[in-house]
C-alpha cells in the first residue's frame, strides 16, 4: 500500500487540541498534521505539554477540545461553537484505533512476567488475531533486526535498559502500526546506552516509518527529523525543518536549543 | 484408650480440619478478589458497602461470627437448624471472614502495580479484562504471596475455632478425649498434627514462591 500517490496521505491530523488538568491549561491549541513516512520531533522544556499531547494522541488521555483523526477517520470531532469541545466516538469504536499507532514509553513498561518473545507476540495473538507461529516468526525477525536475536527467551529484568527499550520498540512494531510515537525514549537510559536506541530509531527513519518523537536529544532530532516542533506553554511556538528551526529568528527557540546542545 | 486409638481418632479430626481449610480457601480466595473489586470500585455505594463489610469482619471475633452464622437462621427466621448445617455454617463463616482479609491483601497488591503496565496494555489493544487477568493479576500474585502465606498459616490454626459450634474437627475431639481420659496426651498430639499440617502448608507456599522467582519486578 505504500506505493506512489500515498506519499502525501495524512496519517494523523490534530486540530485545535486542548487539554487541562484541574483547570490548568496544559495544551492550549495544538494543530498538527503528519503525513505517511514523515519523522517529526517534538522538543521543548519540561511542562510544555509534549507528553500530554502524545498521551492524548495515543488515547491514554481524553482531550477536552479539538479534533483528532487517523487516516481520515475521526477519533473525536470538534463540536460546533466557540469552545469546540471534543466529541469522541463510542468506546467500542475507540478500540479499533489502537491498531493504527504504537507508543514507546520512557520507562519501557515491558511486562516483567513475560519473556522477551512473549512480550512481543502476546498482543498480536490476543488483540490482533495473529496466528501464534506467524507472530513468533515476526518477533524473531524483529529481534534480529534490532540486534537482540539471542534474547528471545530472556526476561526483561535480565536486560540492560537499552536492550529493554529495543524490545519495547519491537513490541510496538509487531502490531505493524502506521505511526509510531516515542515519549522521550532515551531519557531513562545511561548516556552510553542511548546510542543503541537512537540507532534503531535512525534505522526506522531510513525505512520510512512514520514517527513522532518527543526528545531532548537535540543533535539526534536534527539529524533524523523531517520536521521539528518547538513546544512551550501548551502551544507549538515554532515549527519547521531542522535547518529552519536551528536558525530560527525566535530568541526563545535559540536559547532552548543552545542550552541543550551545550549540555 | 491407648495411644494408637488416640492417634487414629485425632487423625479423623485432622481430616475434618483439612476439609475446612481447603473449602475455606476455595471460596474465600475468589470471593476476596470480588470484594477487592468492590472496595476499589468507582461506585461509591459499592465502595462503602465493602468497606463496612471488611471492617466488621476484621473488627469482630471469628468465633462470634461462626456462632452468628450457625444460630442466626434460627433466632432471626425460626428456621430449624439441621445437623448438616453445622459444617456448612463453619465453611460460610470462615470463607466470609477470610475473604475480607484476602480482599485487603489483593487491594494492596493491585494498587502497588505501576500505571505504566495498564497504559502499555491499553496501547497494545488489550481489553480491560485481558489487561487485568493477563498482565496485572499474575504480577499481583507474586507480590502478595508472602502475605497470603501468613494468612493461610493462621487459617490452619483457626480451623480449631469450629469447636464453638461442635463440629468434630481435631481440636474438638482432642478436648473431648482429654476430658474423658483425664490426660493431656491428646492435646499434645493435636498440637503436633497442627504443626505438621502447617509445615506442609509452608513448604507448599515456598514452592509456589520459588516458582515465581523466574523474574524480578
Amino acid at each position: 500500500m505504500k506505493g506512489e500517490g500515498m506519499e502525501t496521505e495524512n496519517l494523523l491530523e490534530i486540530r485545535h487540541m486542548r487539554k487541562s488538568f484541574e483547570g490548568l491549561g496544559v495544551l492550549r491549541d495544538i494543530s498538527l498534521t503528519v503525513r505517511r513516512g514523515e519523522v517529526v520531533s517534538v522538543i521543548g522544556p519540561s511542562g510544555s505539554g509534549k507528553s500530554t499531547m502524545l498521551r492524548c494522541a495515543t488515547l491514554l488521555e481524553r482531550m477536552d477540545g479539538g479534533s483528532l483523526s487517523y487516516l481520515g477517520q475521526a477519533v473525536c470531532r470538534m463540536e460546533e461553537g466557540e469552545r469546540g469541545d471534543s466529541v469522541y466516538v463510542s468506546k467500542s469504536e475507540l478500540r479499533r484505533f489502537h491498531r493504527y499507532f504504537g507508543l514507546v514509553f520512557q520507562n519501557f513498561n515491558l511486562f516483567p512476567h513475560y519473556s522477551v518473545l512473549k512480550n512481543i507476540t502476546d498482543a498480536p495473538v490476543r488483540t490482533a488475531g495473529a496466528a501464534k507461529e506467524d507472530a513468533e516468526k515476526t518477533a524473531r525477525e524483529l529481534l534480529a533486526r534490532l540486534g537482540l536475536a539471542d534474547k528471545a527467551d530472556a526476561y526483561p529484568c535480565q536486560l540492560s535498559g537499552g536492550q529493554q527499550q529495543r524490545v519495547s520498540i519491537a513490541r510496538a512494531l509487531a502490531l505493524k502500526p502506521e505511526i509510531l510515537f516515542f515519549d522521550e525514549p532515551t531519557s531513562a537510559l545511561d548516556p552510553e546506552l542511548t546510542g543503541e536506541v537512537l540507532k534503531v530509531i535512525r534505522q526506522l527513519a531510513k525505512e520510512h516509518m512514520t514517527m513522532i518523537i518527543v526528545t531532548h536529544e537535540m543533535n539526534f532530532a536534527r539529524e533524523v527529523s523531517d520536521r521539528i516542533l518547538f513546544m512551550e506553554d501548551g502551544l507549538i511556538q515554532e515549527e519547521g525543518t531542522p535547518e529552519e528551526l536551528f536558525h530560527s529568528s525566535k530568541e526563545r527557540v535559540q536559547e532552548f536549543i543552545g542550552k541543550l546542545a551545550a549540555s | 484408650m491407648d495411644l494408637g486409638t488416640i492417634l487414629l481418632q485425632l487423625g479423623g479430626g485432622l481430616i475434618v480440619s483439612v476439609e475446612i481449610f481447603c473449602l475455606t480457601l476455595l471460596f474465600s480466595l475468589p470471593l476476596g478478589l470480588i470484594v477487592a473489586f468492590g472496595r476499589m470500585s468507582r461506585n461509591g455505594i459499592l465502595r462503602t458497602v465493602t468497606k463496612v463489610y471488611i471492617s466488621i469482619m476484621r473488627g469482630t471475633p471469628l468465633m462470634l461470627q461462626l456462632i452468628v452464622v450457625y444460630f442466626g437462621p434460627y433466632y432471626l427466621f425460626h428456621v430449624r437448624i439441621s445437623a448438616a448445617y453445622r459444617f456448612i455454617a463453619v465453611i460460610i463463616g470462615f470463607a466470609v471472614n477470610y475473604a475480607a482479609y484476602f480482599a485487603e491483601i489483593y487491594r494492596g497488591g493491585i494498587e502497588s502495580m505501576p500505571r505504566g503496565q495498564y497504559e502499555a496494555a491499553q496501547v497494545l489493544g488489550y481489553s480491560r479484562a485481558q489487561t487485568f487477568f493477563l498482565i496485572i493479576l499474575p504480577q499481583v500474585v507474586k507480590r502478595i504471596l508472602p502475605s497470603v502465606t501468613n494468612e493461610i498459616i493462621t487459617l490452619v490454626k483457626d480451623t480449631s475455632l469450629a469447636f464453638v459450634i461442635a463440629v468434630a474437627e481435631m481440636f474438638t475431639l482432642a478436648k473431648q478425649i482429654a476430658a474423658a481420659e483425664t490426660t493431656i496426651v491428646p492435646l499434645m498430639i493435636a498440637g503436633a498434627y497442627y504443626y505438621i499440617f502447617n509445615l506442609v502448608v509452608a513448604l507448599g507456599m515456598e514452592r509456589i514462591e520459588r516458582h515465581y522467582r523466574y523474574y524480578e519486578g
